[in-house]
């Protein structure tokens, strides 16, 4: 995988999302949910960068945030060194094309009414109104070839296939407009295992042949540890650590990460023998003041309690860590 | 006496004007008392159908065809519905991937736990209560005795979970069928979930039939392992053996597959195309169409479940234990 260090084709700073709930009956406050409180990530060209944590952490805000289907409450985006939370869709429209989003769910992310081409030339008719009919069908093609679709789907609709072949067909409209960066939430998440392992090899070699950049969101560790280059671990809207992902399983330094990588299920087994304390995540609307983990971190002092750790360097890796007592 | 004895389990489904599909199609199984049952597969397998079929519970329009459960020496598809209510919720007790299914949203969680056990003991309700309470201490729920005035809403996911552990625990039953109980949670909370499942049957000699399509959590959990394809066992025996030596080409490609038994980023283990529906199922072995080593017999005649397998041509033809002891 190629890197160039300073040079990120997406970067955020400082990015927060606040939700407004609806008011309860016996309140006059309205709630403010805090999905994203603060939130720096630098994706380099060419990576995979995973984005890890536990349902309600933040990681489809952070994603369509990126994308462009949420505006943030406050920070700043970046794409290609470019500030695009501000622009207006008019705006924005040239660059869309050069980032697409594979979602989670292959049964709902497809019109049901649309056939496989329909559903494959509307992002390129869209974004590339200078293409003619000719080139439309010419690149749907392409990418149905590129991402193992058979040509006969086109005039087929959504209910006939299984769900690996949805999410090719997902797949294959994110490229259809030859991105370079793809936001992929939890793509492989409702696969069974034998599919997972034909999605993730599609993703690969795709990411080979084109040089994408991926961030690729999951909850499921094992797939990180093969597919990740670098990781960024979530907790109630907060990256805990950012490291490579060789770091990350080999030395992780968050509690919250520790406990993470604790809870795999192993197939050599023992590892469920011990008592688990159970854990909760924190109310976004009400987030702990300090470390939002320390409710269950067995280090946790009285600083955790009451001062947020930020995200820093630790000394003797290159790895982000936000514990007050990380080292 | 096995706790529990499955014998050539069918179950069919009405297609067409009088056509039907078997969504099990021939299934034994055998459990010891204590004994931890790991039954993995793809979605759309027959997983639930086999949980769904032992209890006697397959609902209309579906139907068992043929074979016998066998639970404590009884054949629990002949019982009256009156016997099995003293066996279901009581001796054999389940869990589902949605807590919702058991908990009744406008009961307390204390309410629920009461009517329960009185349902199944003549107990006073003081008694009860005080059962219960024990039973929500033993998963571990904090502050057990003031959570009994709560509601299902007011708790989180993995508490709820928690609570229907505790309901399926109240009767002290024999055995535990639990379909996917942590596959909607967190990984650390499905840690702590299996844990506890695998700690009360372990201490407690509960049998357990856990069903999942995560190979990881049945390597911590169970002592023995069934694999389903296509409505039909196609491998079973013990889960270390299996999961260190698979002999069916299935069992094969799906531990092949799994990431962690990659090199980092090299490809994947791939297996071509996905499982048929039961509405179209292959002739022969239903896994000929994906299978690296299947034959013209594999395509025309179904092969017997023999020595835990159900292949013409396994890896490991004489099984793991043999080949250990050949090397000694
Ligand atoms: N449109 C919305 N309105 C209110 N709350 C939301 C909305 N979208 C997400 N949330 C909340 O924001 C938090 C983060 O959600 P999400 O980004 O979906 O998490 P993840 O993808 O990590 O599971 C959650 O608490 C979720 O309930
Ligand atoms: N009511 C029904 N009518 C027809 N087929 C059904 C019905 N319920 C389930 N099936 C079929 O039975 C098969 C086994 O289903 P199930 O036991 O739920 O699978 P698993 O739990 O392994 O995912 C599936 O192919 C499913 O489509
Ligand atoms: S019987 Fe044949 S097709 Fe079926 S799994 Fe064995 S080798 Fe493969
Ligand atoms: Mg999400
Ligand atoms: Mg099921």
């Amino acid at each position: 995988m190629t890197h160039s260090i300073n040079d990120p084709i997406v970067e955020t700073r400082g990015l927060e999302m606040r939700f407004s709930l609806p008011t309860h009956f016996l309140s006059r406050k309205k709630p403010v949910l805090h999905a994203l409180s603060g939130v720096d990530i630098q994706i380099q060209k060419g990576e995979t960068f995973c984005v890890v944590g536990e349902s309600g952490c933040g990681k489809t805000t952070l994603g369509r945030a990126i994308m462009g289907l949420l505006t943030p409450s406050s920070g700043e985006i970046y794409f290609r060194g470019e500030r695009i939370d501000t622009m207006d869709e008019a705006e924005r429209k040239p660059i869309r094309a050069d980032m697409q989003m594979v979602f989670q769910n292959p049964y709902a992310s497809l019109n049901p009414r649309r056939n496989v081409f329909q559903t494959l030339a509307e992002p390129i008719r869209y974004l590339m109104p200078e293409k003619s009919g000719a080139d439309v069908r010419a690149q749907v093609e392409a990418v149905l070839d590129a991402t193992g679709c058979d040509q006969s789907w086109q005039r087929k609709l959504p209910h006939e296939f299984s769900g690996g072949q949805r999410q090719r067909i997902a797949i294959a409209r994110a490229l259809v407009t030859n991105p370079a960066f793809i936001v992929a939430d939890e793509p492989i998440s409702a696969l069974d295992v034998s599919i997972q392992a034909q999605i993730l090899n599609l993703l690969n070699d795709l990411q080979d042949e084109r040089g994408l950049t991926y961030m690729f969101i999951t909850h499921d560790l094992s797939v990180v540890e093969h597919f990740g280059d670098r990781v960024a671990v979530m907790y109630l809207g907060q990256v805990m650590e950012l490291a490579t992902t060789d770091a990350i399983y080999r030395d992780p330094k968050h509690p919250y990460t520790q406990l993470l990588l604790a809870a795999i299920p192993r197939l050599e087994g023992g590892s469920f023998d011990a008592p688990r304390e159970p854990g909760e995540l924190p109310d976004p609307v009400n987030p702990p003041p300090g470390c939002p983990f320390a409710p269950r971190c067995p280090i946790a002092q009285n600083i955790c309690r009451s001062e947020r750790p930020l995200l820093r360097e630790l000394e003797t890796s290159g790895t982000m860590a936000a514990c007050h007592f990380a080292e | 006496m096995a706790l529990l004895d499955v014998t050539d389990l069918h179950v069919a489904f009405p297609r067409g004007k009088k056509g039907e599909v078997e969504a099990l199609r021939g299934v034994d199984l055998t459990l010891e008392k204590g004994q931890r049952l790991g039954v993995v597969g793809e979605s759309g397998a027959g997983k639930s159908m086999l949980a769904f079929a032992i209890l006697n519970l397959i609902a209309d329009p579906g139907r068992v065809t043929q074979g016998s459960v066998t639970f404590d020496g009884q054949n629990l598809l002949e019982l009256s519905e009156r016997q099995i209510r003293r066996i279901r919720g009581n001796r054999i007790s389940m869990i589902f991937q949605d807590p919702m299914v058991t908990l009744n949203p406008v009961l307390t969680i204390g309410k629920q736990m009461i009517e329960t056990l009185k349902a199944h003991r003549s107990i006073s309700t003081r008694e009860a209560r005080r059962l219960s309470i024990e039973k929500l201490n033993l998963v571990a729920i904090p502050s057990a005795a003031s959570r009994m005035d709560a509601y299902p809403h007011e708790l989180s996911g993995g508490l709820r979970q928690r609570v229907v552990i505790a309901i399926a625990l109240l009767t002290d039953p024999e055995l535990i069928i639990a379909d996917e109980p942590t596959t909607a949670l967190d990984v650390t909370i499905q840690a702590e979930i299996m844990s506890l499942i695998l700690r009360l049957c372990r201490d407690n000699d509960v049998a357990l039939i856990l069903i999942t399509h995560d190979l990881g959590v049945v390597a911590e959990v169970t002592e023995r392992l069934m694999i389903m394809y296509a409505g039909k066992c196609v491998e079973t025996g013990r889960t270390r053996d299996i999961i260190d030596a698979p002999k069916h080409p299935y069992a094969v490609g799906l531990l092949k597959a799994l990431p962690q038994n990659s090199a980092k980023g090299a490809k994947l283990y791939q297996i071509p195309g996905s499982m048929p529906p039961i509405t179209n199922l292959p002739t022969g072995c239903p896994y000929h169409p994906r299978c690296e080593r299947s034959t013209d017999k594999c395509r025309a005649a179904m092969p017997p479940l023999e020595h835990g397998v159900a292949c013409f041509h396994p890896m490991h033809e004489n099984g793991a234990r043999d080949d250990a002891e050949a090397a000694q």
